[in-house]
């Protein structure tokens, strides 16, 4: 069995109350901080520990601790990035409902390293219950003294928010974030500055993932020296992978970040493999706005080497040959699945969730969209798939925020691994319309 | 040198900052954006114009406005002195503050100069074109920014979107279909009230500069949001459809108001004024918004002092012949045509040539839409 540091005692009945959680060594890891160590030697042990950000960019969460500006008589803030809501990703929530303990205990070890007195979770809106169960949880913390005025005797005073997102995709984006929770509409900020300098209501502010924030207590307890040795080079670490899509089991799993992708996908612990009497087509390997790759590229690398689930190994190859390992959304696709409208349908996401705000992203993933939908619909012409080309070129990295990016990396790479079959829409229009039509041609490579 | 150094640190004399923007060194006070080190330098001698990125949403008076459009994005061709790496993305220049010894490129640089192109794509999609109605055509900046970067070609085939008209109060209309939501006017109407009156509803390429709930923006000051409109977008309602821009003649008049500064450009035909409007300065930025009995009410020679007439520099086609025939590029369409559509394209879809199949399946495709307008009308 592999390691597990998020999901160990998951199963256990009552886990979501706080004396089940108690039970299990709960809280230890807090009342360890904030009785025995210094603010300072918490930062260091989360910068010792390597563990990097897991909402998707993956930097590394101590060196972020790190930057916050500390000017005297400024409040400082902690907000947690529980807005999951990326097409593929479905982790936070599952850690949230089933052991909110967890995120609240690193949450107080957090607030402690940074020096912040109210610390915020940001949970979409979707997630009421979540929010209930949350608030439950914090009610619980408060009354046992692990929040609220002089936590267990040490003077350290915290408040914990919980705060309902509107649903709203872009409010991932922690600028966006921290406009909405400020109660702006919720419009990505121009940085610099950035929230280490300037951020929720203008005071330095830390944004980190549910998944970041909740490995603390474990890195406190065991110490950064043993979550260092687990992963792989500078992938450190475990990570929740939410796997959906044409595989037998279905579900969020923990793994040790270097699993290969073939252990993943196929061995009975995890995925099971894809479902029977059907083969592996293409996989998003990281939540919708990574860039998809074909079944050959997911397994080896292009030179050969086996795909390992980490964070440097996903991305060997750049975008050419590579893809990244984001947020850990894992969608298999078998050879049903129809890559033109499966990417009309992430452009329409996109579309979508676009803020409005700067004008690459606002009218380019509507156009690539309606292109999309033009194309999968029969009407697409040849010149449309360089146009598309074109459109997520200028749109990628001309924007304020990465949503821009986002939303031209999977349209790019799915026309730079399955061009054939959009080619194949568009040359045989009266076919590719019919619902459930799907390019039975040869697999593209490369 | 005062106009460009910051609030109050004329008295402390601050170290000066070079910078290289398109070859040629300039001077500036620390805090200044590139924008600002640009028009700087276009300030200082009037053939270096051009060089000024072009701002679409950026509006010196309005604090915390810019970086929206991303059609001023430069490349950084070296950071600072200190750290002379190149910056990887284009950056935006209006919001980018200067650092020592930064080597910025602008029209000397052909990718720069290519994403402007796009930036003008994008915006024409959901623009209307509806140049030749609008009563902001000859001083708009959309249309300044698409003759002087962008393509005489659309790729885009697709419906617009469009809007209804609203009335903003008695006097201004806002024409949504026009808007490029740049946030001026909402930057704008921050300004002027402290309730939140005016914002952008809704979200991506639906969203929508409104006032909530259709209120109006009540307030003496709202008629300004039509002079930072960057477009057609916001009107002047005592103005609409009364002339061009062109054919007007624009004067410099003042008048003593108790509520602004009173200063204004009367717009003439013959010698009747048929608008009012604040002074804008050489970027098209109004520095002293006027209140809206100067701007809507007081349309008589005898209620102003005139100055003369106003002198008209930049982004105007009431300047002298922008748009000259010799300047403009002729389109050879022919050519093009030639080379983009008619290159030997591998195109191996089987087209249908039997009658027979042909007709059976216009047959069933009648029979389907029949079948539709049926389910439609017994709905």
């Amino acid at each position: 069995m592999a390691k597990k540091i998020l999901t160990e005692y998951i199963n256990v009945p009552g886990i979501e109350t706080f004396d089940a959680y108690r039970k299990q060594g709960g809280y230890t890891a807090a009342e360890k901080a904030l009785k025995t160590m210094t603010p300072d030697e918490v930062v260091e042990e989360a910068k010792k520990s390597g563990v990097r950000g897991r909402g998707g960019a993956g930097f590394p969460m101590g060196m972020k601790w790190g930057f916050l500006a500390k000017p005297e008589g400024v409040p400082r803030y902690l907000v947690c990035n529980a807005d999951e809501s990326e097409p593929g990703t479905f982790k936070d929530h599952y850690l949230m409902k089933s052991i909110p303990h967890l995120l609240i205990e690193g949450m107080i070890i957090g607030s402690y390293a940074l020096g912040a007195k109210k610390s915020f979770i940001y949970v979409r809106g979707e997630l009421m219950y979540v929010i209930h169960i949350l608030e439950k949880a914090i009610a619980e913390a408060t009354a046992q003294g692990f929040l609220g005025k002089n936590i267990l005797g040490t003077g350290y005073d915290l408040e914990l928010v919980v705060q309902p997102g509107g649903g709203a995709y872009i409010c991932g984006e922690e600028t966006a974030l921290l406009e909405s929770l400020e109660g702006k509409r919720g419009n990505p900020r121009n940085k610099p500055p950035f929230p280490a300098v300037k951020g929720l209501y203008q005071s330095p502010t830390v944004v980190n993932n549910v998944e970041s924030i909740a490995n603390m207590p474990w890195i406190i307890n065991n110490g950064s020296d043993a979550y260092a040795a687990i992963g792989i080079g500078r992938s450190t670490g475990t990570k929740l992978i939410s796997a959906s899509g044409h595989i037998q089991k279905p579900g969020v799993y923990e793994i040790e970040l270097g699993v290969s992708v073939e252990e993943f996908l196929n061995s009975d612990e995890y995925c099971g493999g894809v479902r029977k009497g059907h083969h592996l087509k293409a996989l998003v390997a990281g939540g919708s706005s990574v860039p998809i790759l074909p079944a050959n590229l997911i397994m080896k690398t292009a030179n050969g080497e086996d795909r390992l689930m980490s964070y440097e190994s996903l991305s060997d190859g750049g975008f050419a040959t590579g893809t990244m390992l984001g947020s850990g959304g894992f969608i298999v696709f078998d050879e049903t699945a129809c890559i033109v409208r499966n990417t009309w349908n992430f452009a329409r996401f996109y579309h979508h969730e676009s803020c409005g705000q700067c004008s690459p992203c606002r009218e380019g993933t509507g156009w690539m969209e309606k292109v999309l939908h033009r194309i999968e619909h029969g009407h697409g012409s040849m010149h449309d798939v360089d146009l598309l080309v074109d459109i997520s070129k200028k749109i990628e990295g001309n924007t304020i925020c990465p949503l821009g990016d986002a939303a031209a990396w999977p349209v790019a790479s799915a026309i730079r691994h399955f061009r054939d079959e959009f080619i194949w829409h568009i040359t045989n229009p009266y076919e590719a319309s019919q619902p459930g039509a799907v390019y039975q041609g040869e697999m593209a490579l490369v | 040198m005062t106009q460009w150094t910051l609030f109050g640190m004329e008295e402390t004399k601050p170290q000066l900052i070079k910078i290289t923007f398109d070859g040629i060194e300039v001077e500036v006070a620390p805090g200044t954006t590139i924008m600002e080190a640009a028009r700087k330098i276009a300030e200082a001698d009037e053939s270096q114009a051009a060089l000024v990125p072009p701002a679409m949403c950026y509006y010196k008076p309005l604090p915390t406005s810019g970086g929206k459009c991303r059609a001023c994005l430069v490349k950084v061709a070296q950071g600072s002195a200190k750290d002379p790496r190149p910056m990887p993305k284009l950056i935006p220049s209006c919001i980018t503050q200067v650092q020592e010894g930064m080597v910025v490129e602008n029209i000397t640089n052909q990718g720069v100069l290519d994403t402007r192109k796009s930036i003008v794509e994008f915006l024409l999609i959901n623009h209307p074109l509806d140049c030749p109605i609008c009563d902001q055509a000859g001083e708009c900046h959309l249309q300044d920014f698409a003759f002087e970067h962008g393509s005489a070609k659309t790729r885009y085939e697709e419906d617009r979107r469009t809007f209804d008209k609203i009335d903003i109060g008695p006097h201004i209309q806002l024409h949504m279909t026009r808007c490029i939501l740049c946030y001026r006017c909402v930057y704008t109407a921050d300004q002027i009230t402290d309730k939140r009156v005016h914002g952008v509803m809704n979200r991506g390429d639906a969203s929508e500069i409104s006032t909530y709930i259709e209120k109006a923006i009540d307030n003496d000051f709202s008629g300004n949001v039509i002079d930072v409109c960057p477009v057609g977008a916001l009107t002047d309602k005592t103005y609409r459809f009364k002339n061009r821009v062109w054919f007007t003649k624009p004067e410099d008049a003042h008048r003593d108001c108790d509520k602004c500064c009173g200063k204004t450009t009367l717009w003439y035909r013959g010698d009747e004024v048929i608008r009012v409007t604040a002074r804008k300065n050489t970027w098209g930025e109004v520095n002293d918004f006027i209140c809206n009995t100067c701007r809507f009410e007081k349309k008589k020679t005898t209620d102003w002092v005139l100055e003369g007439p106003t002198k008209v520099k930049r982004s105007s086609v009431i300047s002298a012949n922008k748009y000259r025939a010799d300047l403009i590029k002729k389109p050879d369409f022919a050519l093009k045509l030639a080379a983009t559509q008619f290159k030997p394209i591998d195109d191996t879809r089987d087209y249908v040539t039997d009658q027979e199949t042909i007709r059976h399946q216009s047959i069933e495709d009648n029979d389907k839409a029949n079948h539709r307008s049926l389910a439609a009308k017994n709905n």
